[in-house]
């Protein structure tokens, strides 16, 4: 554990209906998540690590228990203070990039600044820090279909981490990418990690991922099975 | 955030170009099937106003009472008198004094016995006095196919059909057998000078048209016509102001039991003309309300599909702190753009189209050869003022309202969901 509590999570359940009646995707998670931490939910698919993820970025709320994120419970949350919470504290990171292909990689990169109505000169400037950050400066002016797969993710990270915010959540974020391209990302998130002090949580099953984690939370059938801190 | 959301909508070809050509395609359709409909229904009145109804028909009641049989010895006597007193009376309205006559044709060979003869139904209207507004309403211009129109006394316009029937051609004369408004047997010579098409089977069976003094000195009518018809300026039929003239009309000549005293009828009172007006107009607006309805619903679809596709864009944006509502008025604003652009490049090149048919019209004579009821030969398209918004119905209110229930479905979706949809 690292630092001050930005993340609590107590006795949380989700869950879901579906037409074979209720799926319980969470069942009773208790956590803590600190500042600047590197940790990765890991699990087979259907554990409950997009949920739990989904849930720490009050994209859903829970069912049951509590999770605060920055001192505000999810739960209580309305959609407005929920995206005022995602606009102003959190990145997110998708499996496949998520980046709006009319616009360019800078303007991709720049639209959550436009959400916090940041001035014209101060945008630009934070828009390419975050492209040199992931190397992007020269394809600033490209379309995502112009770019490798791999380039899109790092398009994507700089979206994410162009605010600077407190907490970035990945998931699954080398799915689609190759070794090498795998690699290259998660050292680049690595290094934001120990520069920004940006705390870093992965929903990922690949073992390249948790090669990288300090922190790893094991979780299966919705319970947290091993909460363990790594060598890395 | 407005300059890079218009950036999108520019760029994003699905978003923009296709949505308005969409709502081009069904606003322009939408204007020119109305503007269509009322050029129909006004051809149509306006053949059976220019023909015979005129706007309104001064008879006396006699005549009036009796008009299937063209009773000229009922006819209004003292015309010059009464044309004086309702162009004073009424300086808005042009008047025209007629006579509908029938009898034989006679057509006889080169020693003067009869040689063919046919039924023949005439009009006697002013061809020689210098005023063409008969000329014009007649269409005689464009309808003359051999010869030439009346430039003397004594001449006569035969219906081209007529005159292949009797085996007559300009510059023969023919001879009209018939009764004069006393009842005594009128023969009068007159030579054909052309033939004339007018592309409306009744009208083209057997009319011959000769100039009025003519028919008045064939039929001993002098001074006398069976009616006088009367135009608004514009020629356009207008219910309110007709409606005005025949009160003033009934002020001036109030109703009395001479059977010989003028009276007034409007062209709705005529032949059952109000009823095939009020039904053209009926089947018009009803044509107009299915066709508005079904672009409002394709337009509506197109809305909601558009918003659809963008579902998994929407994910993307709450995910990274756009707020549902904020979301959802960008998406009626780009639509009402979208509505606006369309549906006024719409009402435009519909409007264009319309004007281009409104003078031209189509030509649907060779389908009309058979008909037996008083039908436009030639349909144009009419602009009305209501045709300068009746495309913003389906082009601005139903895309937007598509965007708008579309969008409806951001908010009762989580935002997780959005990105199951948006990663499946």
């Amino acid at each position: 554990m690292e630092n001050s509590t930005l993340i609590s999570i107590e006795a949380l359940k989700k869950h879901f209906l579906t037409p074979g009646g209720r799926f319980t995707a969470l069942n009773g998670i208790d956590l803590t998540i600190g500042k600047a931490e590197f940790t990765g939910v890991v699990g087979p698919s259907g554990s409950g690590k997009t949920t739990l993820l989904n849930i720490i970025g009050s994209l859903d709320s829970p069912s049951e228990g509590e999770v605060v994120v920055l001192g505000q419970s999810i739960a209580d949350l309305n959609p407005k203070q929920a995206a005022l919470l995602r606009r102003s504290h959190l990145g997110f990171i998708f499996q496949s990039y998520n980046l709006l292909p009319v616009y360019t990689v800078f303007e991709n990169v720049e639209f959550p600044l436009l959400l916090l109505q940041l001035d014209d000169s101060k945008r630009r400037k934070m828009v390419m820090d975050s492209l040199e950050w992931l190397g992007l400066t020269d394809k600033a002016k490209s379309k995502p279909a112009q770019l490798s797969g791999g380039e899109c993710q790092r398009v994507a990270i700089a979206r994410a981490m162009v605010k600077k915010p407190e907490i970035v959540l990945a998931d699954e974020p080398t799915a689609n990418l190759d070794a090498a391209n795998s690699h290259h990302i998660l050292k680049t998130m690595v290094q934001l990690n120990k520069e920004l002090k940006t705390t870093f949580i992965f929903a990922t099953h690949d073992d390249k991922v948790i090669g990288y984690l300090r922190r790893k939370i094991s979780l299966v059938d919705g319970k947290v099975l091993n909460d363990e801190i790594t060598n890395n | 955030m407005i300059r890079f959301l218009l950036k999108g909508i520019l760029r994003d070809k699905q978003r923009s170009l296709l949505p308005v050509v969409i709502v081009i395609i069904g606003v322009l359709l939408t204007v020119f099937l109305y503007c269509w409909l009322r050029g129909v229904l006004n051809d149509s009145t306006e053949l059976n106003a220019n023909f015979n109804a005129g706007h309104v028909k001064i008879m006396t009641a006699a005549y009036a009472k009796n008009i299937d049989q063209t009773p000229n010895d009922l006819a209004l006597i003292g015309v010059d008198t009464l044309l004086i007193r309702l162009y004073k009376e009424f300086p808005e309205m042009k008047w025209g004094e007629r006579i509908h006559f029938g009898g034989l044709i006679d057509a006889p060979d080169s020693r003067g016995e009869t040689r063919t003869q046919g039924p023949a139904a005439g009009f006697g209207i002013d061809l020689l006095s210098g005023d063409r507004s008969e000329i014009r309403r007649f269409n005689l211009d464009k309808s003359l196919r051999r010869g030439r129109l009346p430039v003397h006394h004594g001449e006569i316009l035969m219906s081209e059909e007529f005159s292949a029937k009797l085996k007559v051609n300009p510059g023969d004369t023919v001879t009209l057998i018939g009764s004069t408004m006393n009842g005594s047997m009128a023969m009068y010579n007159y030579t054909v000078c052309g033939t004339i098409v007018f592309g409306t089977g009744p009208m083209d069976q057997g009319s011959v048209i000769a100039d009025i003094e003519d028919v008045r000195n064939a039929l001993d009518m002098n001074n006398a016509a069976g009616e006088i018809v009367g135009y608004l300026p514009g020629n356009y039929y207008d219910e309110e102001k007709i409606n005005q003239v025949v009160t003033r009309f009934k002020r001036l000549f109030p109703p009395s039991n001479d059977e010989y005293a003028p009276v007034i009828v409007t062209l709705r009172q005529q032949n059952n003309l109000g009823k095939m007006m009020d039904q053209i107009k009926g089947v018009g607006a009803f044509a107009v309300f299915i066709f508005v309805l079904s672009m409002s619903l394709v337009l509506w679809n197109a809305g909601l599909l558009g918003g659809l596709r963008r579902y998994s864009e929407f994910g993307t944006r709450l995910a990274i702190g756009e707020d549902y509502s904020h979301i959802y008025k960008t998406m009626i604003y780009e639509s009402v753009l979208i509505g606006l652009i369309g549906s006024i490049t719409g009402t435009i090149i519909g409007m264009l189209i319309s004007l281009y048919m409104q003078d031209h019209g189509l030509d649907l004579s060779s389908m009309m050869k058979n008909a037996t009821i008083l039908m436009p030969a030639v349909f144009h398209a009419r602009i009305t003022s209501a045709a300068f918004f009746i495309g913003f119905i389906p082009g601005l209110l139903s895309t937007v309202i598509g965007t708008m229930l579309s969008g409806i479905g951001i908010y009762k979706r989580k935002t997780a969901q959005l990105f199951k949809e948006l990663e499946a």
